[in-house]
């Protein structure tokens, strides 16, 4: 078969599990629409004694990622407290069914916030989606928030516009707002690189010693990165390199640089490609070369 | 098991005595047509007898009106960039918003690049928009590039009508021809059509190769500059066995195609009718006269059409969808848009295309197959009769007021509005 899912996957839209309307249900959470191409309705019940999820059903318009996503998150809440069950992330949706393509992620973020509309249903409460009283529409092809966008980037760790478009639809209409996308996205990763505490060293490459892998970096980024970055009045330094994470700094433009996170993003994918794919950047802040010497 | 085949608009199987044709010049006949030796002159000569097919097929005038090309996307592109070099004064192009995207990409190309794109509108049965197009029409207009057929809904477009009103304005006319081409008869002696494309796998023949016809006395350029091949008119060494199977599949298209207006339309319609009968809650998109006889678009309501794809595949039935997650973008088909199709059916489109090579236990086993496909959709759906599609902007988690979401194009004003059939009376309630 063709289609680019995994057998469990498949399993789940062949044989959804908990299909249907739940009618004693304590939270009914409706999220989607036909116009957008999905839409989910999520029912629970829990037990007042325990507060667990006893049933967990749903209903779903969309296609086999949609369907098989909505029918893993009922298995997966059935027998969690509210409190556990809102802990779960699309990524985890994701993994439960190993995997799902690239561009139907949206499909996965749809089931968790089905899940957050019926618990908050159930409590009475509204949700800031559903009141969009916050946030501010970006993609109005898809009516999505620049809140769901930071939330899909932080939750997803995005770094693309094309990944923000498969996490939420947004920009996959006509396109126009794919410049604001960029925007958030460099300022979350700009956010995030400020509160990324430095990453531990990952175990080092098995078949490159660790001499050689500081070699390839240095030989890549003196002749692929470094000349691109000098064009535009900036420069690369490179610090230090702990089994696979390289650390660096941004001098000169680069460093204030809005579009400095694509940058980031550019030169790991390029790190990546030329010496291992093991390889995660991290940025330093300038003069951090000083302070250790 | 042998799937049953219902998606000949994307591609068709290769006809047996098509691949016969052929293989000879897979294996010994591998000479080269520009040879100088028998070995290779030879086969330039079984190039040149291709050739004749196909004008035979087309109703050309003379086989040097054909140039062959390596598939459809170039045809269009050669015979577009031609007009608008040979025109230098012209900058403006006319096209449709249903075009294949081998015309549609190139508009956008072309308007970065300066050109002005017009794209004439269609109605809700898919008829394209002739006021637009008048109006629209200039001496800046170079060329006028409207498809024959509709590869989305078959909707046949009235290109000798069209070519006429391009003369008009001192402009040249190009059709899409590539899903017309074999399905109905086409008489260009009696045509005022200047250049049509056409694509050999859409009509049994391989992959990899096409064909430009250009009336005689049409200023040309070249899109693929090299070699003296093709009279000049597009370099390169020829696909041999390409041009041997298309010539093939041209003359056994030549020879079915009144079976394709009768035995291939009764399958079609036994189909639709099948499908209407049995299944409540559908519509059929575009003109039901004006289209092809093997081509059927239908939209279920409350389901989606990847859903009912992957279904349709386990049961062994091959078909498309015009669905958002089938389409490539996250947007239903622009062709369905275009039409003003309600999104609750654009996003559940199937369409079945058939060839001369499907029968009658094939559809039966289709009709057999789809009802309950659909019914278990929708015992999934949260949408029924019941419980029918909440106004978007009730539902829209997000409180979208999206022009786009929520609602799609108005169709332009119906110029004869008798002729809108698309609608309540083509549902089964």
């Amino acid at each position: 078969m063709a289609w680019n899912y995994s057998e469990k996957l498949k399993d789940h839209f062949l044989h959804p599990r908990n299909v249907g309307v739940l009618e004693d249900a304590d939270g009914k959470g409706e999220v989607g629409s036909v116009a957008c191409g999905d839409a989910l309705t999520f029912y629970l019940k829990t037990d007042p004694q325990t507060g667990r999820i006893t049933k967990a059903t749903f209903q779903t318009f969309g296609c086999g990622s949609a369907i098989a996503s909505a029918s893993a998150l009922t298995e997966m809440v059935i027998g969690k407290t509210v409190e556990e069950a809102l802990r779960i992330t699309n990524q985890d949706i994701a993994d439960y069914l190993d995997g799902i393509p690239q561009e139907k992620m949206h499909c996965s973020v749809m089931g968790r916030e089905a899940l957050e509309a019926a618990v908050a249903a159930m409590r009475g409460e509204k949700r800031a989606a559903d009141t969009h009283e916050e946030g501010k529409i970006v993609c109005h092809c898809f009516g999505v928030t620049d809140r769901k966008i930071e939330r899909a980037i932080r939750e997803n760790n995005l770094t693309t516009v094309e990944q923000v478009t498969n996490y939420t639809k947004a920009g996959g209409g006509c396109g126009t707002c794919q410049a604001e996308i960029e925007e958030i996205l460099n300022r979350v990763l700009e956010e995030r690189r400020r509160e990324a505490p430095p990453r531990p060293a990952a175990a080092g490459g098995a078949r490159m010693t660790q001499l050689r892998k500081i070699a390839l970096i240095q030989e890549t980024i003196e002749h692929e990165v470094r000349p691109v970055l000098q064009k535009d009045g900036g420069d690369i330094e490179l610090i230090d390199v702990e089994g696979d994470t390289v650390r660096v700094s941004l001098v000169g433009h680069c460093a204030g640089c809005m579009a400095a996170g694509f940058t980031t993003g550019w030169i790991q994918d390029k790190l990546r490609e030329l010496v291992s794919d093991r390889l995660t950047i991290v940025i330093e802040p300038p003069g951090a070369a000083e302070a250790q010497r | 098991m042998k799937p049953i085949y219902l998606d000949n608009n994307a591609t068709t199987a290769v006809a047996p005595e098509v691949l016969e044709a052929m293989l000879p010049f897979l294996r010994e006949r591998y000479g080269n047509p520009s040879s100088i030796h028998a070995f290779g002159g030879d086969v330039a000569r079984d190039v040149e007898r291709a050739r004749e097919r196909l004008a035979a097929l087309l109703g050309a005038e003379s086989p040097t009106e054909i140039v062959f090309t390596s598939c459809g996307t170039e045809s269009d592109n050669t015979a577009i960039l031609s007009a608008l070099e040979a025109y230098p004064d012209r900058r403006q192009f006319i096209t449709t918003r249903v075009e294949h995207p081998a015309v549609l990409s190139l508009a956008h190309h072309l308007e970065r690049k300066g050109y002005e794109v017009v794209r004439v509108g269609v109605d809700r049965d898919g008829l394209l928009d002739l006021v637009e197009l008048r109006a629209a029409l200039s001496p800046r207009t170079a060329i006028v590039s409207a498809m024959w057929a509709n590869n989305e809904t078959g909707v046949v477009f009235p290109v000798e009508e069209l070519a006429r009103m391009a003369h008009e304005a001192g402009a040249l006319f190009h059709t899409d021809a590539v899903q017309a081409v074999g399905k109905i008869p086409i008489d260009l002696r009696r045509s005022a059509i200047d250049m049509l494309s056409l694509s050999g796998h859409k009509l049994h023949a391989p992959k990899g190769i096409g064909a430009l016809y250009v009336r005689r006395g049409t200023k040309f350029r070249p899109f693929l500059i090299g070699g003296h091949q093709e009279r000049n008119r597009r370099g390169g060494t020829e696909n041999v066995p390409g041009i041997v199977a298309l010539g093939a599949a041209a003359e056994l298209a030549l020879r079915h195609i009144q079976e394709e207006q009768t035995a291939v339309r009764a399958l079609r319609d036994r189909l639709e009718n099948g499908i209407l009968e049995r299944i409540p809650d559908v519509i059929v998109n575009g003109h039901r006269e004006r289209r092809l006889p093997n081509t059927s678009n239908v939209s279920f309501e409350f389901v989606e059409g990847e859903a009912i794809l992957l279904l349709l595949d386990q049961a062994g039935i091959c078909a498309s969808s015009g669905s958002a997650c089938t389409s490539g973008s996250l947007e239903p088909s622009h062709v369905l848009r275009a039409m003003g199709v309600p999104f609750t059916f654009a996003h559940g489109s199937i369409r079945f295309s058939l060839s001369r090579y499907n029968t009658a236990e094939e559809i039966d086993r289709v009709l057999a197959e789809l009802p309950p496909i659909i019914a278990r959709l929708r015992e999934i759906s949260p949408f029924s009769r019941a419980h029918p599609v909440p106004d978007c902007a009730a539902t829209c988690p997000t409180g979208c007021r999206g022009p786009k979401s929520c609602t799609p194009p108005a169709p332009p004003e119906d110029p004869d509005p008798p002729r809108r059939r698309f609608g309540p009376q083509h549902r089964r309630r």
